[in-house]
C-alpha cells in the first residue's frame, strides 16, 4: 500500500513539471504580452488542478491496464501451445500469425470507426466535396486505412522486414495520390491520419507491438517493436485520399454518361 | 437546461468538443454545471475505452480461452484510465483551452510577427511536454532502450532518455507550428511543404541507426493527440480566418500534418547524435 502510493506520489510529482511548461507559456503570454487579466480566474484554477489530477491517474492507470494487456494479448497470441505448433525450436512462419493480425485489424478498425474526431472529419469532409464524398464511407474509409496499418505493422514485427521498407512506398503512394485528388481534401486527408491515434489507442498499440517483438525468436524490441503507430497513421491518407478520388470518378462517369444521353 | 453552442464543427480529437456555455450568475449553478460537464465527459473517455475493452474481451473469452493473471489490478487499472481521462478532459475544457484559444485567437489577429512566431513555437512545444501519450510511449522506450543494452540500465539514464526524447519532440513540434504559421500567412501549398518533409524524412532514415527508426516514425503520431490537436488547430483556423483570401477549411488544417512530420526528422537526428 505505501509503495503503491509512493509511486502515485511520484507520479504526481513528475506530472506537474510535465503540465508546468504549457501553464507558464499561457499564462505569461496573457500577462505580460498582451497584459489582460484572465477571465474567470477559480474556474481557470480549477481547470488546471484537474488536469495534473487526471495526467496522474491516467499515466498510473496505463501501467495497471492498458501496457500489461498489450503485452498479455501479443504474449497469449504467440505462445507455440496457441499457435499449435509443437516445441519452440519448431519453425514459425509468418502465415501462422493469423490471430495477431485478426486481433490487429479488428482493434485498428473498432477504435477508429467509433472516435468522435473521425466523425467530426467525415462531416466536414463530405461538406466540403459538395456530396460526392458521403460520412459514412469516409469513417469506414479512416478505419480500414487504420486497421490495414496496424496489421500491415503486425506482419512487419513478425517478418522483420524494416520499417522504412513500407513507410518510403507508403508515402510516394501518397504523393501520387495527392497529384491525382481533389484540392480540397488534401489537408483533411492528411489530418485525418493523425486523429485516429487517440490517447488511449497509442499506448495499447504500442504495447502489442513491443509485446510481439519480444516473445518472437530473433526479434528486437528496438529494432522491430516500433512503428505500428507510423502506419496507423499513414494509411488513413491513402484510404481517405483513395475514396475522394473514388467519389470524384463516379460523379465524372455519371455527368459524361449523361453528356452522351443528350446529345448522342 | 444547459445550452451548448458548438464553435468549431471540426474537433482536433476525441471529447475536445469546444463548448460556450451560457453562464448563470449562481455559484450552485456553476458548481452543478462543472458536475454536469464532467459526466458528459465521463461519457466521452467510456465511449472511447469500450470498443477497445469489447475487442479485448472477444478475443479472451473466444479465442484465447486462457486465463488473465491479475485480473483484479488490470480492471482497477482501466477504472484509473477512465478517470483520468475524464479528470483531464475536463481540465482542460476549463483551463488550457478557453485561455490557449482566446490567445490563439488573439496573436492570429493583430499581434506583431515576431510575437506571433515565438507564441506559435511556445506552443506546440508546451502542449507536447503536457502529451499523455507521449509521455507513456516516451518511458516505455526508455525502458525497451535499458533492457536492449542501448543506454545503461539505471533509472536515472532511463529518465535522462525519456526527457530527452520528449524535449526533441516538442521541439520538433514548436518548429513544425512556426512553418505552419509562415506557410499560412505566405500562402504556400500543403502539399509541397509535405514533398519537402517526406524528402527530409527519407534522407535523415538514410543515415541513422536501426534502433531509432522505428521510434521516430511513431513519434509523429504520438504526438498531435489530446493538448496539441485542438490548441495548434485553432491558432491555425484563427490565423486563415483572419487573413484576407485564406479558406479557414483548407488553410487552417494542415498544421496537423506538419506536425506529424517534423518529430521523425528530429529524432532520427537526436539517435544519430546520441
Amino acid at each position: 500500500m505505501t509503495a503503491y502510493l509512493q509511486s502515485l506520489w511520484s507520479t504526481l510529482l513528475s506530472t506537474l513539471t510535465d503540465v508546468l511548461p504549457i501553464i507558464l507559456i499561457l499564462v505569461g503570454f496573457q500577462a505580460f504580452v498582451l497584459r489582460r487579466r484572465i477571465a474567470n480566474l477559480p474556474k481557470v484554477v480549477l481547470g488546471f488542478l484537474l488536469v495534473v489530477l487526471g495526467l496522474t491517474l491516467f499515466l498510473e492507470g496505463l501501467d495497471h491496464a492498458l501496457f500489461p494487456i498489450g503485452k498479455l494479448m501479443a504474449q497469449q497470441l504467440t505462445t507455440p501451445e496457441f499457435l499449435g505448433l509443437a516445441g519452440e525450436d519448431s519453425v514459425r512462419k509468418w502465415q501462422d500469425f493469423i490471430w495477431v493480425y485478426g486481433f490487429a485489424f479488428t482493434i485498428g478498425f473498432a477504435s477508429s470507426i467509433a472516435e468522435p474526431s473521425v466523425m467530426a472529419v467525415a462531416l466536414k469532409a463530405s461538406e466540403i466535396s459538395g456530396g460526392t464524398i458521403q460520412p459514412g464511407g469516409l469513417r469506414v474509409a479512416v478505419a480500414l486505412g487504420a486497421a490495414l496499418g496496424i496489421t500491415l505493422g503486425a506482419f512487419r514485427i513478425i517478418s522483420g522486414i524494416p520499417i522504412q521498407h513500407f513507410i518510403i512506398p507508403g508515402y510516394i503512394l501518397v504523393l501520387i495520390q495527392t497529384w491525382l485528388a481533389p484540392r480540397g481534401i488534401i489537408a483533411l486527408a492528411y489530418d485525418s491520419g493523425g486523429v485516429t491515434t487517440s490517447t488511449v489507442t497509442v499506448p495499447l498499440v504500442t504495447a502489442l507491438g513491443l509485446g510481439l517483438s519480444s516473445h518472437i525468436p530473433g526479434r528486437s524490441p528496438m529494432v522491430d517493436g516500433f512503428g505500428l503507430i507510423a502506419l496507423t497513421c499513414l494509411f488513413p491518407i491513402m484510404t481517405v485520399l483513395g475514396y475522394a478520388q473514388l467519389g470524384h470518378w463516379r460523379v465524372r462517369r455519371a455527368n459524361r454518361s449523361r453528356k452522351t444521353l443528350e446529345n448522342p | 437546461m444547459y445550452l451548448y453552442l458548438l464553435i468549431y464543427p471540426y474537433d482536433g480529437h476525441h471529447g475536445n468538443t469546444r463548448v460556450c456555455e451560457i453562464p448563470y450568475p449562481n455559484q450552485i449553478f456553476a458548481m452543478k454545471r462543472i458536475l454536469a460537464q464532467i459526466s458528459v465527459s465521463l461519457a466521452h473517455s467510456i465511449r472511447d475505452l469500450t470498443p477497445i475493452v469489447a475487442v479485448i474481451a472477444v478475443f479472451q473469452l473466444l479465442v484465447l480461452k486462457q486465463p488473465i493473471p491479475n485480473l483484479l489490478e488490470m480492471l482497477w487499472g482501466l477504472l484509473l484510465v477512465l478517470l483520468g481521462l475524464t479528470f483531464f478532459i475536463q481540465g482542460l475544457k476549463l483551463g488550457l483551452f478557453p485561455i490557449g484559444e482566446s490567445l490563439a485567437w488573439n496573436f492570429a489577429e493583430k499581434g506583431s510577427l515576431p510575437w506571433l512566431l515565438i507564441f506559435a513555437f511556445a506552443l506546440g512545444f508546451g502542449t507536447t511536454i503536457a502529451e499523455p501519450a507521449l509521455i507513456a510511449v516516451a518511458n516505455e522506450t526508455a525502458m525497451v532502450a535499458a533492457m536492449g543494452g542501448w543506454i545503461e540500465n539505471q533509472p536515472q539514464a532511463q529518465q535522462h532518455y525519456a526527457h530527452g526524447l520528449r524535449v526533441t519532440v516538442a521541439l520538433s513540434v514548436g518548429c513544425a507550428v512556426v512553418i505552419g504559421v509562415l506557410r499560412i500567412l505566405l500562402g504556400w501549398p500543403i502539399q509541397y511543404l509535405i514533398i519537402f518533409g517526406y524528402l527530409g524524412v527519407v534522407l535523415a532514415t538514410a543515415f541513422a541507426p536501426p534502433e531509432i527508426i522505428g521510434i521516430a516514425y511513431d513519434s509523429g503520431g504520438v504526438t498531435t493527440s489530446t493538448i496539441t490537436v485542438p490548441l495548434v488547430a485553432s491558432l491555425g483556423i484563427g490565423l486563415a480566418s483572419s487573413i484576407e483570401g485564406r479558406n479557414p477549411v483548407t488553410d487552417g488544417f494542415g498544421m496537423i500534418a506538419l506536425a506529424s512530420l517534423t518529430p521523425m526528422m528530429f529524432v532520427m537526428v537526436y539517435g544519430a547524435l546520441l
